[in-house]
């Protein structure tokens, strides 16, 4: 690349067209309500008074009061966070490991598994739903023709799925933080005696932790708002809080719902925030 | 000086293959008890490869490495007794700088309570008694290659290995770690380990220097040694400045052997070797070890020259003389007068005659 002076390709701003700037500040403006008013008048109308939520008539905490009265959502919300809390136990740990193996090691069809790593994050949810459903149909017949043990969708296939899907996004973040990762701390911690497994545990773990942690929550909140793919592979008789949600909203769009809606959009906001605060508290 | 007749590290015939490239080749050491020992060669040569197999991040295609007598060279690093100062310092940046230090005394299973006392004196071994709640990212390039250099010296190790550890650091710091270096591997009496290109830091620190190139020990030696009496011409010309005369044996002699030069010019000098007459040789001879004179000496082999450039800095002046259509020399004179007279230095044109003993004439055969 060719070194070109700064000046050279972007003009001295005061020389900027004061139209144009304009333009692009209203543009931006027009761009963040696009973005954000239809989650303002979400939480705004989970306090209305209206029963249909779509009208101001006064505000209201009733509709949360009601939701901690519904056993059936605070079933499902249970259930949700069961799934995303194992999904991102097991997807976690599963894509840190896979991330080292990938980026440290040489072996048998790693360059293969390099390019199909990402497939899960580029492929079409419906589809990979699908997949998932027709897997476990095929495994569970297979399973029930061999040994006679019948199984059924459950909580557990939902967990599978979740897991499945998670592990690539865990694996990107992961690797990202291995890439900067200076080899000689891992040669120095066993120049001054520590084997492998501590190596691990007390160097390289602590110094990829905010990939891993980054890479646990993007997991967590990816399992907890997932609806295609829960839906294909919950069975019945298993509640789940987006299942839920949608089941409702076919009925009719209450204050209820945007009041449950609220609240994950406040957890995940959080979970956002924690993870920046984590990795700042590293620095 | 704690030299002793023992062995801390002997190399035995190490070779190291990567993939088709010979990155050590063949190599026999043996470095004593408490010696400053200098790897020295440009970047490649193989000193990194070697220094790195016998911390044991690297294991030999072949050969034998022995520590303190016991054979080590398939022993993984984490089971020996030798610490690192690396290029990078490689400090734990998640640690605090007595935690780093204290990391291989846990590694050792050391009590606790002795702990603490130990990192606090290796700290201020190296003065930086106030630094050890900091983060390593905290301090400047000096001090973080102090904390390497306590963390490593902490452990006691029997042999410390250090990789370009002054690399990093600005000329007048590099100065002063290497006087510091050698005043704390004399107090400590461990043997050091030091990977350099930098001829100058070997020839400051060292109690003996191996030359290596492309993979060889081309030379083992003290420093004098390997200055005065270079066994190659690549060991003449990597450290310090030589000139170099290409000619043919004519006469073999004791002391002087003859050789003619390229321009017919018989020149004598001392065989560094074995050779016969009519064998392809290299004369070198050390800038500072020529003297330019307006007349020409009496009874001494002497050459006329002109004076080609003169470039005055100071301490010295140098001086490019030639002898013939092929033939230049660099002449190093030493100002060891005190004036302003123009006419005292040499003058570009001027006409002189180059002198130098026959002693400081090397006749190389490789």
């Amino acid at each position: 690349m060719i070194d070109v002076p700064v000046s050279a390709t972007r003009p001295p701003s005061a020389n900027r067209s004061t139209a144009g700037r304009r333009i692009l500040g209203l543009h931006a403006w027009l761009t963040y309500i696009f973005l954000y008013a239809p989650i303002v008048i979400l939480v705004l109308f989970s306090f209305t008074t209206d029963t249909f939520g779509v009208r101001w008539t006064g505000f209201t905490i009733d509709w949360y009061l009601r939701l901690a009265r519904d056993t059936r959502m605070i079933n499902a919300t249970v259930n949700t966070l069961w799934v995303a809390l194992v999904a991102t136990i097991i997807s976690t740990v599963c894509g840190t490991l896979l991330a080292l193996a990938m980026e440290r090691y040489r072996f048998r069809g790693r360059n293969g598994m390099d390019a199909l790593l990402y497939l899960p994050i580029v492929i079409p949810e419906i589809v990979m739903a699908l997949a998932l459903l027709a897997f476990f149909s095929f495994a569970f017949g297979l399973l029930e023709s061999l040994t006679g043990i019948k199984l059924r969708m459950n909580i557990w296939t939902v967990i599978v799925s979740h897991v499945a899907f998670c592990i690539s996004f865990v694996v990107v973040v992961v690797r990202a933080s291995l890439k900067g990762f200076d080899m000689r701390l891992e040669e120095a911690g066993a120049d001054l005696g520590a084997d492998p497994q501590t190596i691990f545990w007390r160097i390289t773990l602590p110094l990829i932790m905010p990939g891993v942690i980054g890479g646990a929550l993007l997991a967590f909140t990816l399992s907890l708002d997932d609806f295609i793919i829960s839906f294909f592979t919950v069975g019945p008789g298993t509640n789940l809080l987006p299942v839920e949600v949608y089941g409702r909203v076919k009925r009719a769009i209450t204050p209820s719902i945007n009041a449950i809606s609220t609240i994950m959009l406040v957890v995940s906001m959080a979970l956002v925030f924690l993870s920046q605060f984590v990795q700042r508290q590293r620095d | 000086m704690h030299v002793t007749n023992t062995s801390a590290v002997v190399l035995q015939q190490v070779t190291k293959r990567f993939q088709n490239v010979t990155a050590v080749d063949a190599i026999d050491l043996d470095i004593r008890d408490g010696e400053f020992f200098s790897m020295l060669g440009p970047s490649g040569c193989g000193k990194t490869t070697t220094l790195r197999m016998i911390a044991g991040f690297e294991f030999p295609s072949s050969g034998v490495i022995s520590l303190a007598g016991a054979q080590v060279e398939k022993v993984p690093a984490h089971l020996r007794n030798v610490n690192t100062v690396f290029q990078s310092y490689a400090l734990f940046p998640h640690m605090t700088v007595a935690e780093n230090i204290a990391f291989g005394l846990e590694m050792k299973n050391v009590p606790r309570a002795d702990i603490k006392p130990r990192v606090d004196a290796a700290l201020a071994m190296v003065q930086l008694g106030n630094y050890g709640a900091r983060r390593p990212k905290q301090l400047s390039g000096g001090q973080q290659q102090r904390v390497a250099l306590a963390r490593a010296l902490v452990n006691r190790p029997k042999v410390l290995l250090l990789d370009e550890p002054l690399g990093a650091l600005d000329l007048k710091l590099r100065k002063e770690m290497q006087i510091e270096l050698k005043r704390l591997q004399q107090e400590v009496g461990i043997t050091f380990i030091y990977v350099t290109h930098d001829q100058e830091e070997a020839l400051t620190m060292s109690d003996r220097i191996a030359v290596m190139h492309q993979g060889k020990l081309l030379q083992v030696g003290s420093p004098t040694e390997i200055y005065e009496r270079p066994s190659s011409r690549f060991v003449a010309d990597f450290i310090g400045e030589a000139n170099f005369i290409d000619g043919v044996v004519t006469d073999i002699g004791a002391p002087y052997c003859t050789v003619r030069a390229s321009n017919g010019l018989e020149l004598k000098g001392m065989l560094q070797g074995a050779s016969s007459v009519g064998a392809a040789v290299t004369i070198a001879i050390r800038p500072e070890k020529l003297r330019l004179t307006m007349q020409a000496p009496e009874n001494v082999f002497t050459l006329a020259a002109k004076v080609e450039q003169v470039v005055y800095i100071g301490s010295d002046t140098r001086l490019t003389v030639r002898l013939s259509d092929t033939i230049t020399l660099d002449v190093w004179e030493q100002n060891n007068r005190s004036t302003l007279d123009r006419d005292a230095y040499w003058q570009r044109g001027e006409q002189g005659f180059v002198t130098w003993n026959p002693d400081n004439a090397l006749i190389l055969t490789a």
